[in-house]
């Protein structure tokens, strides 16, 4: 069917598309990929000069080696989690949203807008409900826009969401550094503290908040939706093969513009988490590219919700464990990103073999 | 089939075993240090290699273990300055049992007072900040010392009157910096003007360098800076005009550029914080250096400078080095504003509280500070 030549007649054999990955064949090959991305970062560790065990060992022992550093994984795995959902709710209907990192801010805005300006004295059962659906609103509109821009003009979402990044960022920069900034401050940029009762509860004495509940309430509900609505249904079917929407009757365009809103409202809902429950204020350097990352654990978790949770902590694992390798071994800090690419490729590249095959063409 | 699954199966368990005992073996060896050093930790916001910022910070850490044989530094480059990844690299050093920790960018102010608290044996210090608590001192210098006088040289040696300047961020630290600049180019030249471009970043080497060349492209012959890289310095020797590096001697990257350099020099601070709170004797502290103190300086004059230029800028050097000059005198008035309006009255010097949150820029200065 969509099997493509073979690499070379005499051999007889060919690639081939894979009609759906069986779940174990997609597990087992993860597992491979990440073995191989170790034993070739390992490689390199070892040619430059350095102890690849140790280094690996202390990574591990960073991220996941005591309560500390697994609590530490888990906030940053909240914001990756949020923001990669979103991501991936777009690209199932292939709207390639590259907008989450500008989403998250609108939502860190409205969030902040409205607990220290609108209600700034409301208590806390009042207060979180309400800064949660400004998030959603906040980045719901900022996804909506490219949204609508593609249902109604045909502009292309990929440009239009990655700017709006920009307008976004700058928005929020604008704002700590000149209305929303604190007097008390001396003039140094940043919005006053937020009211202690919009601060997200923290799980014990961590960091772990209550944002990362979110995030995994966030999976569960779009994984039944995607799985068991006619909705969800139709998001696949209008991604996969518009013109049998099309023929089907399903309402396309409102359905871009929602699906955008939607992604969009997710990555909203990250950017409130990092205000509300980490920095208590809006600030410079909110996000370190978390709605860029959010494209990688989507794509990685092949656009399932689940596979999301497992992706984002995984990636945030390997955040927090880089920090080791200079931290306790005085390595350059190179080393990690370096190891976290080779990871991804290795990942990525795992990908491309469950879903294509090499067979041996009959003998003629 | 089954028996290569068996076989996946079985490397998956070697890999995770293999983990487990490397994992083991590193803690092995960290249980066992040999004495009770002193422990200094420093969290970077950009590489020890940009040969700016952190580079001039970096050299204050070397200096800092060369001074104590029984001192240990540790250090984290390119930490990002938002909370959740700040706090997290801060409470790291503070768990891992260091002593005394040096915070150096003004993002990680509230992480370090976050996890100070949690941490109250710990010694923090925060560069360039204004929040402190019991065991958080804030840190930094008067690097509008040497700023005006490299703004006097550079004034100095402009054909065009025009003096560009790439800024980061429109914070009082930078303003000041500025408004310092200018009013030693003013003094000595009272016919040019500086000129500011916004980056809004700290390190962006490239980012930086475009606006230096934005600065030259509109007939700036002289470029300042207050960046993190030597960005603008380069543009400046590509295009053959002068530049005023800051952080570090910028002259090896630039030679035929770099006038001179405004400089830290953290070294003697941190040796003197440490032997502090080693001996027991620190207190929490607002330090804020002067040119006397020699935590700011500036890099020698160009040889290609003219003598006569030369011999008047060293002689003002001197007079900051004595004391005799520094910031008070530096901003005393009369100073007006961009529209003419005298903010400073004649004789009278600003103060801390002034200097430390200005947000308005001395005539002479050509740009906007948004608010």
């Amino acid at each position: 069917m969509s099997s493509r030549s073979a690499i070379s007649p005499s051999r007889r054999l060919r690639i081939e598309r894979v009609p759906s990955p069986s779940r174990s064949a997609t597990a087992v090959v993860s597992a491979l990929s990440f073995v191989l991305a170790l034993l070739c970062g390992g490689i390199i560790l070892f040619l430059a000069g350095e102890n690849p065990i140790q280094i690996y060992g202390s990574m591990f022992s960073g991220a996941l080696g005591d309560w500390n550093g697994v609590a530490e994984t888990l906030v940053k795995t909240t914001p990756l989690l949020l923001a990669g959902l979103g991501v991936a709710v777009a690209f199932r209907m292939q709207l390639w949203n590259i907008g989450a990192e500008g989403q998250l801010y609108l939502g860190a805005i409205f969030a902040t807008g409205v607990a220290l300006f609108l209600i700034p004295g409301a208590p806390g059962w009042v207060m979180v409900p309400i800064i949660v659906v400004a998030s959603l609103l906040g980045g719901g509109l900022w996804g909506l826009i490219p949204g609508a821009l593609r249902a109604w003009f045909g502009a292309s979402e990929i440009i239009t969401s990655l700017m709006l990044n920009y307008v976004a960022i700058l928005f929020s920069e604008y704002l700590v550094h000149g209305p929303w900034r604190d007097p008390q401050a001396f003039g140094f940029p940043g919005t006053p503290s937020l009211p202690a009762s919009a601060w997200l509860p923290n799980w014990g004495a961590t960091r772990v908040h209550l944002g990362l509940f979110f995030g995994l309430i966030a999976a569960l509900v779009l994984w039944v939706m995607l799985r068991r609505t006619r909705w969800g249904y139709e998001i696949g079917v209008m991604g996969e093969n518009p013109r049998a929407a099309l023929y089907a009757g399903m309402p396309t365009k409102r359905t871009i513009v929602l699906v955008m809103a939607l992604s969009g409202a997710l990555a909203g809902l990250a950017g409130m988490s990092e205000v509300a429950g980490i920095g208590h204020q809006l600030q410079r350097n909110l996000s370190p590219g978390y709605g860029y990352a959010a494209i990688i654990v989507a794509w990685l978790a092949r656009l399932h919700p689940l596979g999301a949770v497992l992706v984002a902590f995984l990636l945030a694992a390997l955040t927090v464990g880089g920090d080791q390798i200079q931290m306790s071994l005085g390595l350059p800090a190179a080393i990690a990103p370096m190891l976290q690419g080779t990871i991804l490729f290795f990942l990525l590249g795992g990908d491309v073999l469950t879903r294509y095959r090499i067979t041996r063409v009959p003998g003629t | 089939m089954l028996r290569r699954n068996l076989g996946v199966v079985l490397s998956v368990l070697f890999l995770i075993g293999g983990l487990a005992t490397s994992f083991t073996s590193v803690t092995a060896q960290e249980a066992t240090p040999a004495g009770e050093p002193f422990k200094v930790g420093f969290v970077y916001v950009s590489s020890v290699g940009d040969l700016g910022w952190t580079y001039a910070h970096d050299q204050g850490r070397i200096a800092l273990e060369e001074a104590f044989p029984n001192i240990e530094t540790g250090y984290q480059e390119n930490v990002p300055e938002n909370p959740a990844d700040a706090e997290r690299v801060i409470r790291q050093f503070a768990q891992d049992g260091y002593d005394l920790i040096f915070t150096t960018s003004f993002g990680y102010m509230d992480p370090t007072i976050n996890v100070a608290a949690d941490f109250p044996d710990t010694t923090f210090i925060h560069i360039s900040g204004f929040k402190t608590a019991e065991n958080v001192g804030t840190g930094f210098g008067k690097i509008e010392e040497p700023r005006f006088v490299s703004g006097q040289l550079a004034g100095a040696m402009t054909e065009t009157n025009q003096i560009g300047y790439v800024a980061a961020f429109p914070i009082p630290e930078v303003i000041r910096g500025i408004n310092a600049f200018t009013l030693g180019v003013r003094e000595v030249n009272p016919e040019a003007t500086v000129r500011v471009v916004w980056t809004n970043t700290w390190f962006n080497p490239q980012q930086e360098r475009a606006a230096a060349e934005a600065l030259l492209d509109s007939g700036a012959d002289v470029i300042a800076q207050h960046q993190d890289t030597p960005g603008p310095q380069q543009a400046a020797e590509d295009r053959g005009v002068y530049g005023i590096g800051y952080n570090a001697d910028m002259s090896p990257l630039a030679p035929n550029a770099v006038l001179t350099s405004a400089i830290w020099n953290w070294g003697p601070y941190y040796i003197d914080i440490a032997e502090r709170v080693m001996n027991g004797t620190w207190e929490s502290e607002q330090y804020w250096g002067g040119w006397q103190d020699g935590v700011v300086d500036m890099a020698p004059v160009a040889d290609f400078v003219p003598e006569e230029i030369r011999t008047a800028i060293e002689e003002e050097v001197a007079r900051f080095k004595s004391g005799e000059e520094n910031i008070y005198t530096i901003f005393t008035g009369p100073i007006a504003d961009q529209t003419g309006t005298v903010r400073v009255p004649e004789g009278q010097a600003m103060t801390d509280e002034e200097l430390l949150s200005m947000d308005w820029f001395v005539e002479g200065v050509e740009g906007e500070i948004p608010s």
